[in-house]
């Protein structure tokens, strides 16, 4: 009973940054903008979020550095494409790569530093509860964060007017413009916000997960978020959902390994990324249901004619 | 006000032009770089642009590492052409390289007195047989069941590097290697004949550039070739001349695939002779950049792979004599990246003056 409480405590941990950068990427889509530089997004500020809490020693200066690192990549991203009309495919590549090797750069001379000792969260009360307690009530304000960001942003995209028109743009960038929308501006706001999400996921590893900084320590997990928002047809509810599913994975990929089940570490670790590709090909199998369901203009440039 | 406006056709010149002034912004940002960390610049530019060409043994260790690049890219040319996002070269890389360890270890285990000239097609073919097997897969989800070849393939890469590490732990661990996660040495009969005597640059620098050629035919002067690519800019005039996005979808993925693991296996029975977990080298990676940056041209690609190589090298150079970590490569990549993409802006479109309202 408790190994399983500790299963599903840890579960929600690993689950918690995929949701929280799958949904900074929901926001993205939404408008019509596939950000496949989230992978380096996540690194550069999964770096910037280690360095300022190993220097400050205050683990929450360290996410709203990840905020910032991740809005300010997103920004020269956005600008990118939403101005100079770059390929969005190309230039989310360009920042992956970019986000990595600039990662490893600046951040050599902080692998194997030791953030200061780690606080220990839990609810009042609540935590004292046999076996809800310690599955539930004793993690990082971050992970009850997460599934309040996912309630907020369902909230702000279906039922509030701003929502409405976010999501207009990312069906109808050419319609939005006609009505008078500021279709760029709001495209890139909406994609600086997506970056400073993915920013926090990042910083997430390297001040609470691990916590530790090493090069490339992402590990993929900002393409796994991409592809969590396929998984959820662009519902943020089902983000959620698909995050906390991939942190399973991982986590019971990690107890069988912790319990001696005979199976190579290194074929266990592929779990999560076959995973990925399995509920990928369960999802796409429809591509009508993906199309009714995908924001009509994403990834597709929009240049406004005057 | 300065702002964009369209082309009405687009530019040929910018097209030649933009890679050429997104390699000046980049030398620039770099020395700038330099003198921020308080280095020399010209010291430093030096290592990234002479030092590489310094010299026959620099220009042999040049056209290794452009090697890999230059076959990785023509495949990735072909399918960016072909409006396929295959971003995952890296583990069809790997994939080659397994593919041509194993022919390899089977040839050193079993003392099989095979010519060098003779293994060489062999193990080019086993690399072509395992890249394409693992782009394979890719085309195969992407056209039975919709799934993102751009997801599916990166998954892939990390799959592959994890089937690495497992065999060079595991099973093909050589045990008399001390513990390290290392095959044994291959047997000389497999390695790749060499170029020129004491250089490590060998012979499938020459099949890179004879692909490069052969890609170019197959682009520019064959049917086949040309119907690939209708589908890129336009998917629904190719379904109206009948040219089927499915055969596109497997013929660039398997053909990229191929060629991807023959530069893998290439690499292990050239200069590595063995498998080790080094074999991933992010080579698939740099190549998507050379195949911007060459333009997706057979002939750009080659002089892309040059350069870049030239960057890599620098790199390493940085780390020994100006004390800076290799890393650096990297970032210059994606800066030149970056600032190549910018100035493609302006095949489309030019500035222009308007005074605001």
């Amino acid at each position: 009973m408790n190994e399983f409480a500790s299963l599903l405590a840890a579960t929600l941990n690993a689950g918690t940054p995929l949701a929280i950068a799958g949904l900074g990427l929901l926001i993205n889509e939404k408008v019509g903008i596939l950000n496949l530089g989230a992978e380096g997004t996540m690194l550069v500020a999964a770096f910037a979020g280690f360095a300022v809490a190993f220097h400050t020693g205050n683990d929450w200066a360290g996410f709203a550095a990840g905020a910032v690192a991740g809005g300010a990549v997103a920004a020269c991203f956005g600008w990118l494409v939403i101005w100079l009309n770059t390929n969005q495919y190309a230039t989310g590549l360009a920042v992956s790569l970019f986000g990595g090797g600039f990662s490893a750069f600046i951040g050599v001379d902080y692998v194997g530093k030791k953030l200061a000792e780690r606080p220990n969260y839990s609810v009042p009360f609540l935590s004292d509860l046999p076996f809800v307690g310690p599955a539930f009530f004793r993690q990082h304000p971050l992970v009850y964060g997460a599934i309040g960001a996912a309630l907020a942003i369902a909230w702000f995209l279906y039922r509030t007017r701003a929502g409405l028109v976010l999501r207009a743009i990312g069906e109808a960038p050419e319609s939005a413009h006609a009505l008078g929308y500021p279709v760029r501006r709001i495209r890139l706001l909406a994609v600086v916000v997506g970056g400073a999400l993915c920013g926090v996921a990042g910083a997430y590893f390297s001040v609470a997960y691990a916590p530790l900084w090493v090069e490339g320590m992402v590990a993929g997990r900002g393409w796994i978020a991409l592809a969590l928002t396929v998984f959820a047809t662009w519902r943020p509810a089902r983000v959620l959902l698909g995050a906390y599913l991939f942190g399973g994975v991982t986590m019971v990929q990690l107890h069988l390994q912790g319990m001696g089940v005979d199976i190579a570490n290194q074929l266990m670790s592929m779990l999560p990324y076959l995973s990925t590709v399995v509920v990928l090909v369960l999802i796409s199998r429809n591509p009508a249901w993906i199309r009714l369901n995908m924001p009509a203009s994403l990834g597709k440039p929009f240049f406004p004619s005057l | 006000m300065i702002e964009l406006e369209p082309r009405p056709v687009p530019s040929l010149q910018m097209s030649v032009l933009s890679p050429l002034v997104a390699l000046v912004i980049t030398v620039g940002l770099a020395g700038l770089l330099f003198a921020a960390l308080g280095k020399d610049p010209a010291r430093g530019l030096a290592v990234f642009l002479i030092e590489p060409f310094n010299g026959t043994r620099a220009l042999t260790e040049l056209a290794l590492k452009a090697t890999p690049l230059i076959l990785i890219s023509l495949g990735l040319s072909l399918c960016y052409r072909s409006n396929v996002w295959n971003i995952g070269a890296e583990g069809q890389y790997l994939l080659g390289a397994i593919a041509g360890g194993w022919l390899a270890l089977f040839v050193t285990d079993e003392a099989i007195g095979i010519h060098r000239w003779a293994f060489f097609p062999l193990v080019t073919v086993a690399g072509a047989l395992g890249g394409a097997l693992w782009a394979g897969i890719v085309a195969f989800l992407r056209d039975r069941f919709h799934a993102s070849e751009i997801l599916v393939s990166l998954m892939l890469v990390y799959v592959a590097n994890l089937l690495l590490s497992y065999l060079v732990f595991g099973p093909w661990k050589d045990p008399h290697g001390f513990n390290f996660p290392q095959t044994v040495n291959f047997a000389p009969q497999t390695e790749l004949p060499r170029l020129l005597p004491g250089m490590r640059v060998h012979f499938g620098f020459l099949l890179a550039l004879a692909t490069a050629g052969a890609m170019w035919a197959f682009m520019f002067r064959m049917h086949r070739g040309i119907q690939l690519q209708v589908g890129g800019p336009a998917p629904a005039a190719a379904r109206y001349a009948g040219f089927s996005s499915r055969s596109a979808l497997w013929t660039t993925l398997l053909l990229s695939g191929g060629l991807a693991g023959v530069a893998g296996a290439f690499e292990v029975a050239g200069p590595m002779g063995q498998l080790t977990p080094y074999v991933a080298s992010g080579y698939g990676f740099t190549a998507i950049i050379v195949a911007f940056v060459g333009r997706l041209h057979p002939l750009g690609c080659v002089l892309a792979s040059v350069l870049l190589s030239m960057f890599l090298i620098g790199g390493e150079l940085a780390q020994s004599r100006v004390g800076l970590p290799s890393a650096l490569s990297g970032v210059f990549q994606g800066v030149l990246l970056f600032s190549l993409l910018a100035c493609d802006t302006f095949i489309l479109f030019r500035l222009r003056w308007r005074r605001s309202a």
